[in-house]
């Protein structure tokens, strides 16, 4: 296992960073995030082909730079960090991967370089109002037209809802039971048009505008299948398993870029005739943040590591990643706020634009509890 | 390094072995063919028993003595620092009379730092060194301090001037323990165990030779000890482990190492016995308990986590650097583990936990679990002291307003101590 990344991924890293400094400043975040596209398209023309992002864990022969889950790692801890307002998570980690992960060959040459070059924005659609992330929540039905064999059309009808970016997709990737399956069984994928009959779509109020949510209704909606009928439901879960990966990896990055925010603050608060960061009560605080957010990098690291290296129990990481993410990221936005006192509970300072990221991200892809509770079974068995 | 030279190192080291390890060498006689070829301290200079090679390396050819089971230098107990310290700042004479016998565990060592008055202040010791008639006169007391009842030697942090500014005023000492001055007294703990001594200082004797370092300089060597002492609190530092093979050379580590370690069988306790977890949570039927399955996986979390920033720390310190202020996240960590993990016993074994001794769960391991680890975030730094350390020092907090560095030590207050 490597602990530490090689100088080529630190270079890789310094210059996103810095791309991403110059393109995402808090004021280009506030701007973007009253829009309904939530993303500017220059920005986002860079991002997709000047630096090909977003096509940097898809393998080559479907467009992408062939790279891996650390890679993809160090991009969304980079995003998360500049709380860049673009469509990435959905098209490249969830709706790609997706698709890697399910679809056949000649799915995957047809819907992977439009997602790797950026000329199309995906999702995946996955979750419905009953807020549940695991197989047994799905409830919408795709029923086939034909006999059932694959190449028929399929038509669905059920709701989708917290669906990342959905407003703005052009490409659905839907989760479908057959009608009467239950848990694993009967599952598929399907690709949908946005701009389908019978689908409807309607933008939901986010609390974290950076990260836009759609709640989508399917009356009869003609879908094709991806991948085997009947077989989503492993390919969905390492889907899932992945994506909870690389959203601890964009979560530590929002919370390192908080704990300096915090540290920088105390430094500048002058009360009582010293920095507010020379009092033991703060600098305590600091501490224990630090410990905290580097022990989430470290969960973050490695189960990237572990995903790429294939390692047999690369799924228990995953959720201890994704339960460590989740309580450190909102814990760490808890204590700046406090640091800042009465001025961090103002819109004008920009903690909150964070603070609302951790909690949007600590209930996405399912909260520590879940994961905990997942990575006991994980590890058990 | 280049691969190829790690290949050589490899097979040079391998080759070396295979000509000379013998189990049924004696124990001193092996090491000190170690000392000899350089492979027993290889990150050691050349001139002093090692090859001069780096971290990396040197834990390279530490698995290829484990890979054919050969008994290694004397590791235990406090001799480490004592070399640590004296490779960094000993003079000639103090490398050659003592580094040697240090390895092939001759001779024992402690350190003589903290005070009943000065714990986490440890620049407050107010244990005294006097010049009197041309030697050095110790009076005062030590406390906390380990293997002090079989060591040969000791680390010797004491005052030599009280008209200077505390931390100037200290110096650094190698005592000889065996001596009618030095009175060596066991102090019992919280979980009955005498682990570490009081060590009383009437009129001791030490030769001016065995100052180390400059008059003065005490402050500065000590953090060279203490730096070292951290680096080993990030979890990663094992203890030696016995084995039962035939072979003089096994017998008599074996013995040096039951010795040593006697004191500390409840050291694996104090850090929280993780690995017990599922195990007691599997005998008690708590294991389906959804409560407790969250606080079994906060623990796991806390527990992985710290050993892996533990690996990451150690793969930057691979790269190049001194071993820096990432010990205290280490130590710091520890303690959030130790404290969890009693915690998590506690849930499991329920009305148990009222019991000790041969009552309570696996023969007593689960009550010397509870009342041990307090320890983990007191000893070696407390956790606050490790958190002013992170804050000052890697996040470039302001230090604390003081009150005992601008004046002379004479009038600086202080405990008053019977």
């Amino acid at each position: 296992m490597n602990f530490n990344f090689t100088e080529e991924q630190q270079e890789f890293r310094l210059v996103l960073r810095r791309f991403l400094e110059d393109k995402s400043p808090t004021t280009e975040v506030r701007r973007l995030m009253e829009t309904d596209e939530g993303c500017d398209p220059e920005v986002w023309r860079q991002v997709c082909q000047d630096l090909g992002l977003t096509g940097v864990h898809i393998p080559e022969a479907y467009g992408g730079q062939g790279f891996g889950f650390v890679e993809l790692g160090i991009v969304l801890e980079e995003m998360g960090r500049a709380l860049l307002c673009a469509p990435y998570f959905a098209s490249t980690v969830l709706a790609a991967t997706a698709i890697l992960n399910a679809g056949t060959e000649e799915q995957k040459v047809t819907y992977l370089p439009p997602i790797a070059a950026g000329d199309v924005i995906a999702t995946l659609a996955f979750t419905e109002d009953n807020g549940r992330w695991d197989n047994d929540g799905v409830e919408m039905t795709a029923t086939a037209s034909g006999g059932g064999t694959s190449g028929d059309s399929y038509t669905l009808n059920g709701t989708k809802s917290f669906v990342l970016d959905g407003a703005t997709a052009s490409q659905i990737v839907v989760l479908a039971r057959k009608p009467g399956s239950t848990g694993d069984v009967g599952l598929s994928l399907f690709m949908v048009a946005a701009d389908a009959d019978g689908l409807d779509c309607r933008k939901l109020k986010s609390m974290d505008p950076t990260r836009k949510l759609a709640r989508l209704e399917f009356k009869n909606v003609s879908a094709a299948l991806i991948g085997e009928e009947g077989g989503a439901a492993v390919p969905f879960g390492r889907t899932i398993d992945q994506a909870a990966v690389c959203l601890a990896n964009e979560m530590v990055g929002g919370a390192d870029k908080l704990r300096e925010t915090a540290v920088d603050y105390t430094l500048l608060r002058v009360q009582f005739g010293r920095a507010i960061g020379s009092f033991q009560a703060i600098k305590h605080k600091a501490a224990d943040m630090l410990l905290e957010v580097e022990s989430a990098k470290s969960a973050a690291y490695y189960a990237a590591e572990a995903l790429d290296d294939d390692a047999e129990d690369w799924p228990a990481v995953a959720s201890l990643a994704k339960a460590c993410a989740s309580d450190t990221y909102m814990q760490t936005a808890i204590v700046t706020t406090q640091m800042h006192g009465g001025i961090g509970f103002t819109w004008d300072n920009d903690t909150h634009l964070w603070f609302k990221r951790a909690k949007s991200s600590e209930a996405f892809l399912g909260d520590s509890h879940h994961h905990r509770e997942l990575m006991m079974q994980r590890w058990q068995d | 390094m280049t691969e190829q030279t790690e290949d050589e190192i490899r097979s040079e080291v391998r080759a070396w072995l295979e000509a000379n390890w013998d189990s049924n060498l004696g124990l001193v006689e092996w090491r000190l063919k170690l000392a000899d070829s350089g492979w027993g301290v290889p990150t050691w200079p050349t001139e002093w028993y090692g090859k001069g090679l780096s971290d990396g390396l040197g834990r390279m050819i530490d698995e290829e003595f484990g890979r054919v089971g050969a008994v290694t230098v004397a590791r235990t107990g406090i001799r480490n620092l004592a070399a640590a310290t004296i490779l960094a700042h000993g003079s000639t004479m103090h490398k050659e009379k003592f580094l040697l016998r240090i390895l092939t565990g001759e001779d024992s060592w402690c350190q003589l730092f903290s005070e009943p008055g000065s714990g986490s202040d440890l620049a407050g010791a107010t244990t005294r060194a006097d010049m009197k008639g041309n030697k050095w006169v110790v009076n005062g007391q030590k406390v906390w301090t380990t293997s002090a009842h079989h060591a040969q030697y000791g680390l010797l942090l004491a005052r030599t001037d009280w008209d200077v500014a505390k931390h100037k005023g200290l110096s650094y000492f190698i005592l000889d323990i065996e001596q009618d001055g030095v009175d060596v007294q066991p102090l019992r703990q919280m979980n009955g165990h005498a682990s570490f001594n009081q060590v009383f200082f009437t009129d001791a004797v030490i030769e001016p030779e065995f100052l180390v370092s400059e008059l003065g300089d005490g402050w500065k060597v000590a953090t060279t000890t203490l730096m070292n002492e951290r680096r080993g609190a990030d979890g990663l530092n094992k203890y030696a482990k016995a084995t039962d093979q035939p072979g003089r050379a096994y017998v008599e580590e074996a013995e040096e190492i039951a010795h040593q370690l006697e004191p500390y069988k409840w050291y694996p306790q104090r850090a929280g016995r993780v690995d017990l977890v599922i195990q007691r949570a599997r005998e008690t039927g708590k294991l389906d308990d959804p409560t407790v399955r969250q606080e079994i996986a906060k623990l796991l979390t806390l527990s992985k986590t710290t050993q892996w920033t533990a690996m990451r720390a150690r793969a930057a310190q691979e790269q190049g650097g001194p071993p820096g202020p990432e010990g205290s996240l280490g130590k710091l960590s520890a303690s959030n583990v130790a404290r969890k993990a009693a915690l998590v016993h506690t849930m499991l074994s329920g009305a148990d936990s009222m019991l000790t001794g041969d009552d309570s769960p696996l023969e007593g391991v689960i009550a010397e679990i509870l009342v041990s680890t307090p320890a983990t975030s007191i000893a070696g730094g407390t956790d606050e002291i490790q958190k002013n350390i992170i804050s000052e020092r890697v996040l470039k907090l302001p230090k604390e307003t003081r009150f005992d560095t601008d004046r002379p030590f004479r009038e600086v207050p202080r405990n008053i101590v019977e």
